[in-house]
């Protein structure tokens, strides 16, 4: 009786290979489907006081693009942007406007350091969200005073944090993204 | 460790070309976002239709999440009262037994008041809501406060409706799609309301501070009379909201006024009501510009929610 060497060996981490290949419906929209989530997230808990809730559409663009550069083109920040300006509040063009700025910075961040790792990724994050925030808040339209500005503090700790999280979630989408569910005749 | 440089375009031509396209078009965006937002920052309400459209979309999904939301506080209030039981039962007693005289003495003086009223032949005018319904979501990710209330054009509700929930003023509609509508909070820093302090006429405007509490500004200034403490209602100015609904307490004194927290917060509220504007044709003269006619049947020539420029000492401040 010959065993076989490893049970596994004609799966990869995606699924068995044999008759089954990616889905190309699910491996493109997941990633759009997911921002599009983030950004109705925010609307769910009633904030009257301070805006506390992280950009979570935001963070998943972020995230995505990230960790799969070249998957969301280039101009993947004006659609999403638009549909995120519907329900955030700020004003119309704002999102269309930061996040297509986002876009292009992450790109211009890659061109000039290369280098793939976790902290990176979560320094890049940071520093664009810490960015965001701000303009968000000068576009918003609203007084800027001090109190204004001391609040986007805790909101911006929040999303610091959140990273990582939001990151993990990325990545296992990403997994379920590629999943081998269509059948190849 | 550089990565591959699988994204490199190298010397096919045609993945320059498409790489540099991606770079274009995403300029493009971001150039049209900027004129986008240049637009919607001058008309605030230029792009209130596809914004309504897509409220009303996420409204049935948002009810039932505010179903949710609000047993769930419930949950968590009754635990919270079973762990208090004992000494809260004690002095609720003691309050019960002081809520029934001052009832028996408020019944006094309401008999009195029909009285009297009967006397001058003042109409006795209940308020009925416009709507009742559930503020279904909120920008919480967003520097401005706004809430997204589940009745829309379809239910009466019309722009500047005052909105309030049992415990007092929740904010305003601002924007009215069919089965939505938008309202601005009194913590957003564009919200403007006129308040008096309610055991007398100490009149001044509470403006929001954006951090969740209002900025209460003395209109005659002097020495500041307030204390911590006193309660704020309504005072009628301008039009919308019907005097003497609750608004604010003091919780720290300074030197124009003081800082206030609201008394009824939005978060803690499930079902609210839109009233009717109080006194829709004071609200119109408050929004017309003083060398403006006023039209035939008391309406001004221009829309009562598009006007932005007010003359001091009106009602609330339409900007967004």
């Amino acid at each position: 009786m010959i065993d076989r060497l490893n049970p596994r060996s004609r799966r990869d981490r995606y699924g068995s290979r044999i008759n089954r290949d990616h889905s190309p419906l699910l491996a493109y929209s997941i990633p759009w489907l997911t921002i599009l989530f983030g950004s109705l997230l925010p609307l769910i808990p009633i904030a009257s006081a301070i805006p506390l809730v992280p950009p979570t559409g935001l963070l998943f663009l972020v995230a995505w693009r990230l960790v799969r550069p070249g998957l969301l083109p280039m101009w993947a920040g004006f659609p999403l942007g638009l549909f995120d300006d519907l329900f955030s509040g700020q004003p119309f063009g704002s999102a269309i406007f930061l996040w297509s700025v986002v876009m292009l910075a992450i790109e211009g961040v890659e061109t000039r350091f290369p280098w793939r790792s976790f902290y990176q990724d979560w320094l890049v994050a940071t520093l664009l969200v810490g960015a965001y925030l701000v303009f968000a808040a000068i576009f918003s339209g609203a007084d800027i005073e001090l109190s204004v500005a001391i609040v986007l503090i805790p909101q911006y700790v929040l999303s610091i944090l959140v990273f990582p999280l939001v990151a993990r979630i990325v990545a296992r989408l990403d997994r379920f993204r590629l999943w081998r569910v269509r059948s190849v005749r | 460790m550089a990565p591959p440089s699988s994204r490199r375009s190298g010397h096919s031509r045609r993945a320059q070309f498409s790489q540099f396209t991606g770079y274009v078009v995403a300029g493009i965006g971001a150039l049209v976002g900027a004129v986008l937002l240049g637009l919607s920052l001058w008309q605030p309400t230029l792009f209130g239709g596809l914004r309504g459209a897509a409220s009303d979309v996420t409204v049935p999904v948002a009810q039932a999440n505010g179903a949710a939301r609000a047993e769930s506080l419930g949950f968590i209030e009754s635990v919270q009262g079973y762990l208090r039981a004992g000494r809260q039962n004690a002095a609720l007693k003691e309050e019960m037994e002081l809520a029934r005289i001052r009832l028996a003495e408020a019944a006094a003086v309401k008999q009195e008041n029909r009285r009297l009223k009967g006397l001058l032949r003042l109409q006795e005018d209940e308020v009925r809501p416009v709507a009742v319904a559930r503020l279904v979501a909120s920008t919480a990710a967003s520097t401005r406060r706004f809430a997204y209330l589940a009745a829309g054009s379809n239910d009466g509700v019309r722009v500047g409706m005052p909105v309030r929930s049992p415990r007092g003023v929740v904010g305003r509609v601002l924007e009215v799609a069919r089965n939505s509508s938008r309202v601005l909070l009194l913590t957003d820093s564009e919200s403007v309301l006129p308040v008096r302090r309610a055991q007398d006429e100490t009149v001044a405007f509470a403006e929001g501070r954006g951090d969740g509490r209002l900025r209460i500004r003395l209109i005659n200034l002097g020495i500041n009379p307030l204390k911590v403490g006193d309660v704020f209602v309504t005072s009628g100015a301008g039009g919308y909201y019907r005097p003497g609904i609750a608004v604010a307490v003091l919780s720290q004194k300074t030197e124009d006024g003081g800082i206030a927290r609201i008394i009824s917060d939005p978060a803690a509220s499930d079902f609210v009501s839109v009233e009717p504007i109080w006194q829709p044709a004071a609200a119109i003269g408050a929004n017309t510009a003083p060398d403006e006619a006023f039209g035939e049947d008391g309406s001004a020539q221009v829309e009562p929610a598009e006007s932005t420029a007010e003359p001091a000492g009106s009602a609330e401040v339409q900007t967004e």
